[in-house]
């Protein structure tokens, strides 16, 4: 059919030249009207895309019949139907109403027995209706056979305006064309190639075959490849930041922990808010930790209770209890410092717990010219973590009771603070962030304690973006550190830069069930 | 982190200064506050309207172990030394104009120990309060309530009009139908018992009332005339009741730990002894204990403290000398003077309102404030490592790149779950043998830590209806298995799950996904009744609930031998054992795979066939090398 109707147009054009008005085509396969102009369509755009063809459109208002519409035109017009039922006067029994409802349904029998009268088509006589007339012209009827056959009506707006009020007939916009030869005219069409084929290639055919017009602005076909989740996409973008600058990956294998190494051995005090039920989720069962090797223990219960390491320590009850608690890790900070604590072997005159090939670290120090110092242990490290924690908060756009911390650690002698601050600017200018500023802050394992700030220029102000700072003595030296080791740290959430990365305002769309799988398959790829 | 609300033109005559909103950000950020909001605008706004409005406020975060700066007195003190604008006052013990006999004194009953053992108190004379000093003297109280006093469970404070009782007091305590009094504004006696139901409905009070209800006893201070003062750590009475026209205050602390205690009074008696007659004098009291030794409170000697030049420097990257660290460490209220005999020595003495400084290193912390955090110098640290990730990490990213690559979509699920959703709905028993359980849970949906990674792949697809089918998903992630044998009590497990939904189930395309994995690890697939193979993985049919009847299995790994023992004796065993069909007793348990039971379908409500596939990754996890050091 479209190639029919495409050698129509082009031998028209052969012949006359120019064809003004598509609608006098003679289409093959007619339908109606409207229809036809759209087959006409297609096949002038697909002449188009050959340049064999130019046209104009032009606009027309035409006409279709409604459902209702189009049972007049087959059956007639309800005062049509209700005439034809009804005896002619004096010849036969006069039609009663509810007889006529049943010869010619409610709907036809109302509203036809109002027009009919109006016309004078029929009458009253006793309880029932009679033709008043031989013989009757269905206009209705016949107008909307036209409109149905043409699209349009003769006879007028008028006509066309009352028939849309009673819901007969809707209006639609169509079009029709002025054809013209394009640069390119020819009668034969000679079906274009739409792509470069094996077979092409073997014959030589695709040095005589036309191709088809590409459209360029037409999208591509979809992939259907898998996809990775855009959060885990910043956490590798992260992670290549911290390995890029030396970096070892922390084992951090226990989302359970225990209030020891969650809080005590990074000294926050037992009575700290930060271990209340509403901040931190407990565990039912099992019911509570082994007890931690036991020196180690006691110098760090004892720094707590009593102080000691040139400190006065927080000099309130220690309860074993609060500390052989289990609970989900509130921090990643738990797990680094049970990695210090194992750092710190050697430096205790112990051999390296469990699996000494899981992180790297350092050479034996030297002095700045080289020389070797005298051995106590410690070998420098820079450790890094990115992995889940857990708060027992209440759930809103912000806050997930799961969520993820980047955590970072450099242990060695002689670190200062000049060194956080700077290394920081380095970590930060790595992620795209070229301002940053530091607040002196407060932390229970750290001091000094530092909230890294940064420049945000969408919003035009500063935002915190994380915390950093030097782990206080009181929790290094118990694990054995020599006095003259510093350890920095820091750390930030994966979901802040991530949500800043995406434009995503609630961090439920990002973790979680609820995510759609459809934004997992087309979030960008990330380049910090 | 506490915040404390200032009026904004009392804190700027404080300051003998006006700042802007900017100015004063900067301020607040050099010294490690934090502006919060500004309510100038708001208020002018609501006079504009006409509406009654307050007087303009400068909501400021102060550091949570900054108990010194909960108040406008405290600030504005801190800020003008800061700023070097006053000298920090020193803070005196003055004894009644009677002499040091005429100490108040308060007897401590050995009952009190059952309960709250601890009372300290100090007098501040002739104060003069205005409405707004007034409303600070209490807003501190709560303040630290709410804070260091942990909800008044470690600590209580009660304050009182010192002429309207009569001295010595008594610290007792007692069964709580013999407590009687008007409480603070009630013109009505109850007796204890009847306050604990009368506080029941008091939002305020009602959340203090668990920490003696249950006592035997509750602790209760008298005057000499057996009036109440307060029943810590509820209630003050009527009687004894402050208001704008006391003259000489009495505070009372009762507490459960002597260091806070001590901590608690200290501030709330430093910080408005500056409305007294004579500005940052306390008078003392005498608390004498069952055991009739004696105390006087409030201790507020300064503790000394020796702090290094060199150790400052050494820990911030500067080059100061004794005096410029001196210099700093004033700015910041401490009171440092420069040994005589080492000129690196620095004897600093600390004020009873800085409890916070612990260690050298809280000096030395001051000190780098006062010069500036972010006037340090830039440097990069030079310890050099070697970058390395983790085994586990690299082994599943593996797995996430293969099966990304092959179609499959990453999520991410929580790994806190219900109770149901990791048992019940997936047709399995809880034997209470392999779950974390969470005790206080804000909602059902963190009940237990997950042991498989199927609920929550199940509950995305859920939430994903109207995505098209299939739905292809997968994840990496760890699972917690309890492990008595851990410190910790448990162990994460890193797993791999994927499930398939579509219109048919599909065992073969997880299956499929399975084979992918392993292929891409060069685990050869062997058959299940295969005794000769040294190594590789097999599925066997099982008949797991969670898994349709006849369309789940159980898949084996055996692991290859260790190199080791890639000898010739290994060999011989290997064979034999091949021989009589016992090569598979060293074969693992990782992981299962099957078509979803439609039962299990319908607890997760997902109306088309699924077939999923879960299995451990430990076993796969590359031994790390030895990273050489110039150690060896």
């Amino acid at each position: 059919m479209s190639e029919q109707l495409q050698q129509l147009i082009l031998d028209t054009l052969e012949k006359h030249s120019k064809i003004e008005d598509t609608r006098s085509l003679d289409v093959p396969d007619k339908s109606d009207p409207y229809e036809d102009q759209l087959a006409i369509l297609g096949a002038l755009n697909s002449l188009l895309s050959r340049d064999m063809v130019k046209y104009e459109s032009h606009d027309v208002f035409s006409y279709v019949l409604t459902p209702e519409g189009a049972h007049i035109a087959k059956e007639g017009s309800h005062e049509a139907r209700v005439w034809a039922a009804l005896p002619a006067k004096g010849q036969g029994t006069p039609v009663t109403p509810v007889q006529l409802k049943k010869a010619v349904g409610d709907e036809s029998a109302k509203v036809g027995q109002g027009n009919a009268f109006k016309r004078g088509w029929i009458a009253k006589e006793g309880d029932g209706l009679v033709k008043t007339v031989d013989s009757i012209t269905d206009t209705t009827q016949l107008d909307l056979q036209q409109i149905q056959a043409t699209g349009d009506l003769k006879s007028g707006d008028k006509v066309l305006a009352d028939l849309r009020k009673r819901k007969l007939i809707l209006q639609r916009k169509g079009q029709w064309f002025t054809v013209q030869k394009g640069p390119s005219f020819s009668t034969s069409i000679a079906k274009p190639e739409t792509d470069l084929t094996a077979d092409m290639l073997t014959s030589g055919a695709w040095k005589t075959s036309t191709f088809k017009k590409y459209n360029f602005e037409a999208e591509g076909i979809p992939t259907s490849g898998g996809a990775l989740h855009p959060l885990l996409k910043v956490r590798e973008e992260l992670r290549d930041i911290f390995l890029e600058m030396g970096f070892a990956e922390m084992p951090t294998s226990s989302f359970v922990e225990s209030a020891f190494w969650c809080f005590d051995a990074l000294f926050v005090p037992q009575q700290h808010p930060a271990r209340d039920l509403q901040d931190t989720f407990y565990i039912s069962d099992p019911p509570k930790s082994l007890p931690p090797e036991p020196s180690y223990y006691k110098r760090v219960s004892t720094v707590h209770e009593h102080g000691g390491y040139g400190s006065a320590g927080y000099r309130a009850p220690w309860s074993h209890e609060e500390s052989s608690k289990l609970l989900l890790r509130t921090h990643t900070t738990a797990s680094s410092a049970h990695m210090l604590y194992k750092l710190a072997a050697k430096c205790r005159g112990e051999d390296i717990e469990g699996d000494e090939k899981e992180f790297t670290h350092g050479a034996k120090p030297t002095t700045k010219h080289g020389e070797k110092q005298d051995d106590d242990g410690f070998r420098p490290a820079k450790l890094f973590s990115i992995d889940r924690v857990f708060r027992n908060e209440t759930m809103d756009a912000t806050h997930l009771a799961e969520f993820h911390q980047v955590e970072g650690v450099v242990a060695d002698k002689g670190l200062t603070l000049a060194d956080l601050i700077g290394f920081m600017r380095v970590f930060f200018s790595k992620m795209g962030i070229e301002q940053v500023r530091f607040k002196p802050a407060y932390n229970p394992y750290t001091e000094p304690s530092l909230e890294i700030f940064a420049f945000h220029p969408m919003l035009n102000k500063w935002v915190e973006v994380g915390n950093s700072g030097m782990f206080r003595p009181e929790m290094l030296e118990p694990m054995g550190f020599p006095k003259d080791v510093r350890v920095h740290g820091w750390g930030l959430s994966l979901e802040r830069p991530t949500m800043i990365r995406y434009g995503i305002n609630n961090i439920r769309t990002l973790l979680g069930h609820k995510v759609s799988v459809e934004s997992v398959e087309n979030s960008p790829a990330v380049m910090f | 982190m506490p915040t404390v609300a200032v009026d904004k033109a009392d804190l700027w005559e404080r300051l003998g200064q006006e700042f802007s909103s900017e100015e004063f950000d900067t301020l607040c950020f050099e010294y490690g506050l934090e502006l919060d909001e500004d309510t100038t605008e708001e208020v002018q706004e609501a006079i504009k309207k006409g509406l009654p409005a307050e007087r303009p406020q400068l909501k400021i975060e102060i550091p949570a172990n900054r108990y010194d700066l909960l108040c406008i007195e405290g600030i504005s003190r801190a800020l003008n030394v800061f700023l070097g604008k006053a000298e920090p006052p020193r803070y005196k013990l003055v004894y009644p104009p009677e002499g040091e006999s005429a100490i108040l004194n308060i007897s401590v009953h050995s009952d009190t120990k059952k309960i709250r053992p601890l009372i300290a108190g100090a007098i501040l004379r002739n104060v003069k309060f205005t409405p707004r000093s007034y409303a600070s003297f209490i807003d501190l109280q709560d303040k630290l309530h709410q804070n260091i006093c942990r909800r008044r469970q470690l600590v209580a404070i009660g304050t009182h009009d010192l002429d309207s009782l009569q001295t010595p007091f008594r610290y007792e305590a007692r069964s709580p139908k013999d407590i009687k009094f008007a409480p603070l504004n009630k013109d009505k006696e109850y007796t204890a018992e009847e306050l604990m139901t009368v506080y029941e409905s008091d939002k305020q009070l009602s959340r203090y009332l668990p920490i003696i209800r249950d006592s035997s006893v509750y602790p209760i201070i008298y005057d000499a005339k057996d009036r109440v003062l307060s029943m810590p750590p509820i209630i003050n009475s009527e009687h004894s009741k402050i208001t704008l026209n006391t003259r000489n205050v009495f505070i009372e602390c009762t507490a459960t730990d002597q260091t806070k205690l001590d901590i608690v009074v200290n501030m709330v008696a430093t910080m408005f002894s500056e409305y007294c007659a004579e500005p940052f004098t306390i008078e003392p009291v005498k608390v004498i204990m069952p055991d009739g030794s004696s105390r006087v409170s409030p201790d507020l000697s300064e503790r000394n403290m020796l702090a290094h030049a060199s150790y400052v420097n050494s820990c911030t990257g500067l080059s100061l000398n004794a005096d410029e660290v001196a210099k700093l460490l004033r700015k910041m209220s401490l009171f440092p003077s420069i040994s005589s005999s080492n000129p690196d020595e620095i004897h600093v003495n600390i004020p009873a309102t800085r409890p916070d400084i612990f260690h050298e290193c809280d000096v030395m912390e001051d000190a780098a404030i006062a010069y500036g955090f972010n006037n340090l110098p830039h440097t990069f640290p030079p310890t050099s490592t070697v970058g390395q990730p983790l085994a586990i990490n690299k082994l599943s990213d593996i797995i996430r790149l293969e099966w990304a690559m092959a179609g499959w979509t990453e999520v991410l699920p929580l790994t806190l779950c219900s109770l149901e959703e990791n048992f019940d709905f997936l047709n399995h028993k809880d034997d209470g043998k392999i779950a974390v359980k969470i005790a206080n849970p804000k909602t059902l949906e963190f009940q237990v830590v997950r042991t498989t990674l199927i609920p929550g792949l199940l509950k995305t697809i859920r939430e994903n209806r109207s995505h098209a089918l299939p739905i292809n998903i997968f994840e990496t992630g760890d699972v917690v298995f309890k492990d008595p044998r851990r410190e910790r009590q448990s162990r994460n497990e890193r797993h791999a799950g994927a499930v398939w939904c579509n219109k048919t189930a599909g065992f073969e395309i997880v299956h499929g996904v399975l084979d992918r994995a392993m292929k891409m690890l060069e685990i050869p697939r062997i058959g299940s009744a295969d005794f000769k193979a040294e190594s590789g993985y097999y599925l066997k049919e099982t008949s797991d609930p969670m898994y349709f009847p006849g369309r789940a299995a159980t898949i084996y790994y055996r692991p290859p031998p260790q190199k080791r023992k890639h000898s010739a004796i290994h060999k011989l065993k290997h064979d034999i054992e091949a021989a009589i069909h016992a090569s598979d007793r060293h074969d693992i348990e990782i992981g299962t795979l099957g078509i979803l039971h439609p039962s299990v379908l319908e607890k997760f409500e997902i109306q088309y066939p699924c077939s999923a596939l879960e299995f451990t990754l430990e076993p796969f996890k590359k031994e790390m090398q030895k990273i050489w050091t110039n150690d060896e």
